[in-house]
């Protein structure tokens, strides 16, 4: 500042507008709950979640989208779970610091940046077309498993980090294989972190439109998915859609709707917290 | 020797895993690359880029993707414009000014903030935004690229402030105290050490903010008014790449030149969000190292 101001009050203004800034980052979440909260709260009723819509879905419940969005995401992250807890016990325990993994390490920083709607277009070229499975439960999973997994990995690799290097030490000096160790030593003790990581994903792909937009979602079906590779509702896509496409349709159906995924969304982002706060407390080291 | 022949089974395995992220880019890259290309072979790469008119339908039909590319990139700039300075001072109130109790309150809010799902976001600002946006503005529609600006900005932000917090936090408090030992002010020792030995983190925190506003699709394809013209200012509608794509691809004859052209476009975004990581990864190693 050029003009004379003495660093006493130049220090009160900074401060003064960072504290601003903060509170006009903070209102606006605050007041996106509270409007979705208000406005759906009055619709939202145990038949509103199982029950067929009706009425070219301006009325009735919306039981197929949950029930789709849970089947999707379900396969999702059996799928990704396990490949991607074995992608991280390679880095962590295996990888050497070389080419190779420098190289894996930049593969996973950038499918990580990759958008969401490009792993729609690829899902559909090789799931939906390549692979003949069509739009279906099993294309959206795989679809959906592909863009968690740099996640899965981020974070099983941090569990596994966090896991003190004399365990794996005190294994091995008792004569006990790599591989055993992990198995036995190594992996209970970075469990807790790495679920707390796969409830954090299932939150975050439950809220996913664009990559099952092409792969899974449909419009509309009359009854409930049969087996995977059936096409089905989601409920994020049912939100885009009532909210987007369908003329006349009442604004607190559309709330509430948003009500239910938001409250999915934040309740296993809720558990993930506490998990998180509960183990730091109960573990041993 | 059971036990062996399964530890090494078990241990091909794990490395099949572990180099399962290339296998995945390069087979993203090699698909969005071959149905890139046979569009470009049937429709021209310049005239792809340069075409000012996306009229999918008309006939013949014309892919210009030159005011896709605007339209995303007179969002994006809005959004940083927006998220950049207010993330940053955030970052800097939780990590430096807040106390204690109210520093954890606001880390999760900005959490929270993470996990709300786009297209609830996108509903949101179509029923609240939009609106507001129309009558303050007195415009003919409040589906513009300034409303998508703001709505993206707000979802930029849990990126940058979260990561800007980390770099601004990881600064050696030796850095502080010396400051403080010349006589200098908190806020002094803020703006010309902290921040200055934090820019590198802060920089990539803009970067992968920067990366989530370009990928992002549903929010701005609710509130941005999807015309394909060439905005002439930040209040006129614009569509972007990622919302063509999803706009588009469910009217598509699978396989046609049209679909191709979604391809293409669908090129066209991984390119630039693989820069953009790839530089702000450079930034984050850059801050990791120095220390």
């Amino acid at each position: 500042m050029n003009f004379n101001l003495s660093p006493n009050l130049s220090q009160k203004i900074a401060y003064t507008l960072l504290a601003m800034a903060t509170i006009i980052v903070i209102v606006p979440v605050l007041t996106v709950i509270v409007i979705i909260i208000k406005n759906g709260w009055s619709v939202l009723s145990w038949e509103f979640l199982t029950t067929m819509p009706t009425d070219g879905m301006r009325a009735g419940g919306i039981l197929p989208a949950i029930i789709g969005t849970l089947a999707i995401v379900s396969c999702a992250i059996c799928i990704t779970l396990p490949v991607g807890v074995c992608a991280a016990i390679y880095l962590n325990e295996y990888a050497k610091d070389n080419l190779l993994t420098r190289i894996i390490k930049l593969a996973i920083v950038n499918l990580a940046g990759i958008p969401s709607v490009v792993y729609g277009l690829f899902g559909l070229g090789i799931f939906v077309m390549l692979l003949g499975f069509g739009v279906s439960i099993i294309a959206g999973a795989l679809t959906l498993s592909i863009m968690e997994l740099p996640v899965i990995i981020t974070t099983a690799q941090g569990a596994l980090k966090s896991v003190p290097y004399q365990f794996r030490e005190a294994s091995w000096s008792l004569g006990v294989s790599k591989w055993q160790t992990i198995r036995r030593v190594v992996l209970p003790n970075a469990l807790p972190g790495i679920m707390t990581g796969a409830i954090l994903s299932i939150s975050r792909i439950s809220g996913e439109t664009a990559p099952i937009l092409f792969t899974a979602a449909a419009f509309y079906v009359p009854h409930l998915p049969q087996s995977l590779f059936d096409q089905v509702m989601a409920l994020p896509y049912h939100l885009y859609i009532i909210s987007t496409q369908i003329p006349n349709m009442p604004k607190n159906i559309i709330f509430a709707t948003a009500l239910v995924l938001l409250l999915m969304v934040l309740s296993m982002s809720l558990i993930a917290i506490i998990a998180r706060l509960y183990f730091r407390k109960i573990r041993k080291w | 020797m059971k036990n062996r022949i399964t530890d090494y089974i078990i241990e091909k395995i794990i490395f099949l895993c572990g180099i399962i992220a290339i296998v995945f880019v390069i087979l993203i890259f090699g698909f969005l690359l071959k149905e890139g290309f046979a569009f470009f072979k049937e429709y021209g790469l310049f005239s792809f880029i340069f075409g000012k008119y996306w009229y999918p339908s008309s006939n013949p039909a014309s892919y210009g993707v030159f005011s896709l590319i605007i339209g995303s990139l007179l969002v994006t700039l809005g959004a940083t414009l927006i998220a950049v300075p207010l993330g940053v001072a955030t970052a800097l109130f939780i990590s430096e000014l807040a106390p204690k109790g109210i520093r954890d309150i606001l880390k999760s809010i900005v959490e929270l903030m993470a996990a709300i799902p786009s297209v609830v976001l996108g509903f949101v600002g179509m029923v609240t935004l939009v609106p507001l946006v129309r009558s303050v503005l007195d415009i003919p529609t409040g589906l513009t690229a300034f409303s998508g600006s703001i709505v993206l900005g707000f979802m930029a932000l849990p990126t940058i402030v979260s990561i800007s917090e980390d770099a601004i936090r990881s600064v050696p408090w030796q850095y502080k105290e010396g400051a403080y030992a010349l006589g200098a002010t908190k806020w002094q020792t803020i703006r010309r050490i902290v921040l200055r030995a934090a820019m590198p983190g802060i920089i990539a925190a803009v970067m992968l903010g920067i990366g989530r506003v370009i990928g992002e699709t549903m929010a701005v394809l609710m509130v941005t008014g999807n015309a394909t013209a060439i905005p002439t200012s930040i209040f006129d509608p614009v569509r972007t790449l990622t919302a063509t794509i999803a706009a588009e691809m469910g009217e598509t004859v699978r396989g046609g030149l049209h679909y191709r052209a979604l391809f293409a476009i669908g090129l066209v975004l991984f390119s630039i969000t693989f820069m953009i990581n790839f530089i702000a990864d450079l930034f984050l190693n850059k801050n990791t190292k120095k220390r």
